[in-house]
C-alpha cells in the first residue's frame, strides 16, 4: 500500500448525514417516548374490556377473575394491582402506574391494566 | 484417471459473472451466520455486517450485482439457518428489498461528498423501516411498537456508520477488482 492511511478521510456530505441522522434519532425519542400523565384507568377481563374509571378519583374495584378476586387501586392519579390470587404475583409487585400506555397484566386470572390519557398520540409498551 | 466431462450427468452453463456474485455472495452468507450465532441485546438489533458486502459489491460492481449478493445471502442464510419462509426470514427479507430500494437512490449521490459511510447509514435505516413494517402489520400488530422505533433506528445509525466505515476501509485496502484474473 502506498496510501498512508487506508482509511479515508471523513466527507463532508457524510457528517452532515450523520448529524442530521443524529437529530432525526433525537426527534423519534422525543416524540415515541415522551409520556404524559394518564387520566384514565382501562382495565380487561379476558378479551373483554371490563370497565373504564378516571384516575381522579380515588376507589378500589375488586374483579372476579378465572382463580379468584383481583383488587385494583386507583389512588392519587395512579393506579395498580393491590391483591391477586395468582402465584406470582408479577402484576403486584409492578406496582403504581401513572403515565399513559403504561399496562400490567395479570396472565393467570386474566385481568390486565392499561393507562390511558386525554388524548393519545401513540400507544407504548412497557416491559 | 477418467476425464470429469466423462461422468458429468448434468452441466450448467455458468459465465463469470454468476462465479463473481456466488463468491460475493459466499462471503456475505459467511458473515451472516456469525452474526446470527452472536448474542443480540434486542431482537431486531443487529451490526448487519453483511451488509458491508453488499456496499462493497455496489461500489466494485454494480446496483444489479449487489441485488444479486444480497438477496442469495438472504436466502441461502435462511435455509442454512434452518429458518426459510419464518418470521425471521421475512424480517431479513423485507429489510434487504428496503435496504437495497434506498441504495439504488443513494449511488447517484455524488461519490466526491458521499462516501459509503453515508450509503450505510440510509441502507440501515432502510432495513429497520422495513422490518418495522413487517413487525408492526404481520408479527405485532399493535401500537406499542412505536415505542420500540428510537432504539431500533438509534441502532441502526451506530451500526450504519460503523459498517460504511469498514466498507470504505475494504474498498482502499482493496483498490482493484476482487477477481480480475479468474472467471
Amino acid at each position: 500500500m502506498a496510501s498512508t492511511s487506508k482509511w479515508t478521510k471523513p466527507l463532508i456530505g457524510d457528517v452532515l448525514v450523520i448529524l442530521f441522522s443524529l437529530v432525526f434519532v433525537g426527534y423519534l425519542f422525543t416524540i415515541l417516548w415522551h409520556s404524559e400523565q394518564a387520566t384514565k384507568l382501562q382495565i380487561r377481563l379476558g378479551d373483554k374490556i371490563y370497565a373504564t374509571y378516571s384516575l381522579a378519583q380515588n376507589r378500589s374495584i375488586d374483579i372476579q377473575g378465572p382463580i379468584g378476586i383481583t383488587r385494583i387501586v386507583i389512588a392519587n392519579g395512579k393506579a395498580r394491582f393491590a391483591h391477586s390470587p395468582c402465584p406470582n404475583k408479577y402484576c403486584v409487585h409492578q406496582g403504581w402506574l401513572s403515565h399513559q400506555g403504561q399496562a400490567a397484566i395479570c396472565l393467570p386470572n386474566q385481568v390486565s391494566l392499561e393507562l390511558l390519557g386525554g388524548e393519545k398520540p401513540f400507544d407504548s409498551l412497557n416491559y | 484417471m477418467t476425464q470429469p466431462s466423462k461422468n458429468k450427468l448434468i452441466e450448467i452453463q455458468t459465465t463469470a459473472d454468476d462465479h463473481r456474485i456466488a463468491k460475493l455472495a459466499a462471503f456475505a452468507i459467511g458473515l451472516h451466520l456469525i452474526e446470527a450465532v452472536l448474542p443480540s441485546p434486542m431482537p431486531g438489533v443487529k451490526p448487519g455486517i453483511a451488509n458491508i458486502i453488499t456496499l462493497f459489491v455496489l461500489y466494485r460492481f454494480d446496483f444489479a450485482t449487489a441485488v444479486w449478493v444480497s438477496l442469495l445471502r438472504v436466502f441461502a442464510s435462511s435455509l442454512l439457518l434452518g429458518n426459510f419462509l419464518s418470521p425471521t426470514f421475512a424480517l431479513s427479507l423485507s429489510g434487504a428489498l428496503l435496504s437495497l430500494a434506498a441504495l439504488f437512490f443513494a449511488q447517484y449521490l455524488p461519490r466526491r461528498y458521499f462516501s459509503a459511510v453515508t450509503l450505510s447509514i440510509l441502507a440501515a435505516f432502510a432495513h429497520m423501516v422495513g422490518q418495522l413494517l413487517v413487525v408492526r402489520f404481520w408479527l405485532i400488530p399493535h401500537g406499542g411498537v412505536a415505542y420500540l422505533i428510537p432504539i431500533f433506528m438509534a441502532a441502526a445509525l451506530v451500526f450504519g456508520v460503523i459498517n460504511g466505515l469498514l466498507t470504505n476501509y475494504l474498498l482502499r485496502i482493496n483498490p482493484v477488482k476482487l477477481d480480475e484474473d479468474k472467471g
